[in-house]
């Protein structure tokens, strides 16, 4: 940049003057990148205050047409019928039982895998069977979906006669499944993160492996643990396409699992599906539940965040 | 200990039991993990024997769908993967590292950064149905895009931007602190560190990032059900970037579209088993798509890991 010239000129020559003004644009050419940089990390906060503002604001014409105790209290979910009723109830409750359904496999069989991974597996089989994990939580819902409407269903039909082909229990099983890689690998982090002394300790105290995994690590780890399961449901609540095409998408007030109901997702699809006219009752109703679907995974996944970061040991 | 010779055999026994405990559950951890294992194999055999039979024939490739399961193909749905996932590599690749390259290097410890945080986290665990009705208010009707392969794209940019985000941070968070600080010694600008050294030498856990990214993207369906994708499409976009100036090198961004998991939603919902036949090929279609993107992707990170010498 500067050329020898420079070194016996008088300070202000050509070259110096030139690198002077090069360093300005330089500068402003820096704080013109950051800007930019700040502005694609800002998108974050956008996205996120545009999914509450359209949520909210298409909410909002919904619920000047149905109040909010008929939406809550009502059992009835028909809002594209001539006479509509908007009672959310019974997409409640066809999400959660499926939810439920799918925490009662993934938490046994996340739990296992986890202990089994973090303290027992040797190094050779957890990293052979580590990406056979990650692959299983890249199938798409899709395909899980198929899996649970053509495989699933009528494997249960033959264990469960009277089964109807479609049903709670099938998908609510399949997305256990679905996010059992998901709980393990949350859980398996936290039991990691427990130091190796106390596991040594352990040993040194005659403890068996088992009994090191239960009795020190497990506990040691709970905040993960606990926070897995939380995350997992939210998953579970937000999942779709499983429940939209092994679940038959009619709105159903009932808990029995054997039997056909919609969630909020599968609802939204179902209209989505059809076409409806913009602006018309039936639109607004997916950004009602839509919102009601937001509150519930936020509400899950807030508290599983709280409980892996605030009652975590600190060793 | 000589003269309780019945305290010891006791003790032998308490050991051996609780020893075949550990067995035990050896076994049982190890029959857990392999259900995932197994999962996937019954998944793909299952698909396999149902779709088989369409994937090695090169017509489903080339016909378009319908209503007579021996003729459909699935060509407008693949094209229409291919250019959704475009738009969505354009607008995701370089917003999500931007993004990651501001808050692992520029970003000030303020307020303003923890709330760019806790939204990232927060996105990463969105339902994806819900990046749809974000996208069905705002792109399609508030902006005006229409149910078009651009509204797509964005959507489904906007659902993979954590990961690509948080797979950035992780690579950059991985070169040392020397290496800034020679660059820096030379009399570097940051923006000369981060586009001269750190993303190069990042650009393998980059790559790791937008890979899984889009693997996610290809088989979502949910988001672009909701954005009002077609399910029964005869036509092709018109072929990027030929037409007549000004509009016509990108019309096709706003052409009405259809993809390969909403293909075989489709035909997963009709009765007929010879339709639930052509979903198991495209079924198979997707699963190679994605389960070969994420196995590129680990491989590489695998890779990577083993390569790390600074």
């Amino acid at each position: 940049m500067t050329e020898t010239s420079s070194l016996v000129a008088t300070p202000t020559s050509f070259a110096e003057q030139r690198s002077r003004s090069s360093k300005k644009t330089r500068e402003g050419k820096e704080r013109v990148i950051e800007w930019l940089l700040f502005l694609a990390a800002f998108s974050a906060v956008a996205t996120t205050v545009a999914i509450v503002v359209i949520l909210l604001y298409e909410g909002w014409s919904f619920f000047a047409h149905v109040s909010l105790k008929e939406f809550f209290t009502h059992t009835q979910w028909t809002p594209l019928f001539a006479k509509p009723e908007f009672g959310v109830l019974p997409l409640l409750t066809g999400t959660f039982v499926i939810a439920f359904i799918a925490i009662l496999v993934a938490v046994p069989l996340g739990l296992l895998v986890a202990i089994y991974l973090s303290e027992f597996a040797p190094y050779r089989v957890r990293e052979t069977v580590k990406p056979f994990l990650e692959l299983l939580e890249g199938v798409p819902t899709i395909v899980y979906g198929y899996f649970a409407l053509l495989f699933v269903t009528p494997l249960l039909q033959k264990l469960i006669p009277g089964l109807s082909g479609f049903n709670m229990l099938s998908p609510g099983i399949v997305i256990g499944i679905m996010i059992t890689p998901y709980v393990a690998s949350v859980s398996e982090d936290a039991m990691r993160a427990v130091p190796m002394a106390l596991r040594e300790a352990s040993y040194a105290m005659g403890a068996t492996r088992w009994q090191t995994a239960t009795k020190v690590v497990l506990p040691a780890a709970t905040s993960g643990v606990v926070a897995s399961f939380i995350l997992g449901i939210s998953r579970a609540v937000g999942e779709t396409m499983v429940v939209a095409i092994a679940a038959g998408q009619q709105p159903n007030f009932t808990f029995d699992p054997r039997e056909p109901a919609a969630t909020i997702t599968a609802y939204i699809v179902q209209v989505a599906m059809g076409d409806l006219p913009h602006g018309s009752i039936g639109y607004q109703s997916i950004f009602a539940v839509g919102l009601v679907l937001m509150a519930i995974t936020l509400l899950f996944n807030i508290i599983g965040q709280y409980i892996r970061n605030h009652w975590r040991e600190v060793y | 200990m000589a003269t309780q010779p019945f305290d010891v055999a006791e003790l032998r026994t308490n050991i051996a039991k609780r020893r075949r405990w550990d067995v035990i559950f050896g076994l049982v951890g190890l029959v857990a993990t392999m259900v995932g294992v197994v999962v996937l194999l019954t998944l793909f055999i299952d698909l396999i024997i149902d779709g088989w039979q369409h994937v090695t024939n090169k017509a489903f490739f080339l016909n378009f769908p319908s209503r007579r399961p021996a003729e459909a193909g699935i060509l407008s749905a693949w094209v229409g993967t291919a250019l959704v996932m475009v738009v969505t590599f354009l607008a995701a690749a370089p917003l999500g590292v931007a993004a990651a390259i501001y808050l692992e290097e520029y970003a000030p410890k303020n307020w303003l950064t923890e709330l760019i945080e806790v939204n990232v986290t927060n996105l990463a665990a969105v339902p994806s149905i819900v990046y749809g009705l974000l996208a069905l208010g705002l792109f399609v009707y508030i902006l005006g895009f229409g149910h078009s392969i651009l509204t797509a794209g964005l959507t489904l940019a906007l659902m993979i931007l954590p990961v690509i985000i948080v797979a950035t941070r992780e690579a950059l968070r991985a070169i040392p602190l020397d290496i800034r600080e020679a660059a820096y010694a030379l009399g570097a600008t940051r923006w000369q560190v981060v586009s001269d050294h750190l993303v190069p030498y990042a650009s393998g856990g980059i790559l790791t990032g937008v890979i899984i990214g889009m693997a996610r993207a290809i088989g979502e369906t949910a988001p672009l059900i909701t954005i009002g994708a077609l399910t029964f499409i005869a036509f092709l976009p018109p072929i990027p970037f030929t037409g007549e100036p000004p509009a016509g090198p990108f019309d096709w961004l706003f052409s009405p579209f259809t993809v390969l998991p909403i293909q075989m939603f489709n035909w997963l919902s009709r009765p007929q088993p010879a339709f639930h036949e052509l979903a198991a090929g495209v079924g198979i279609v997707i699963i190679v798509a994605t389960l070969l993107m994420n196995g590129i992707a680990i491989w590489l990170r695998y890779r990577i890991r083993r390569n790390l010498t600074w």
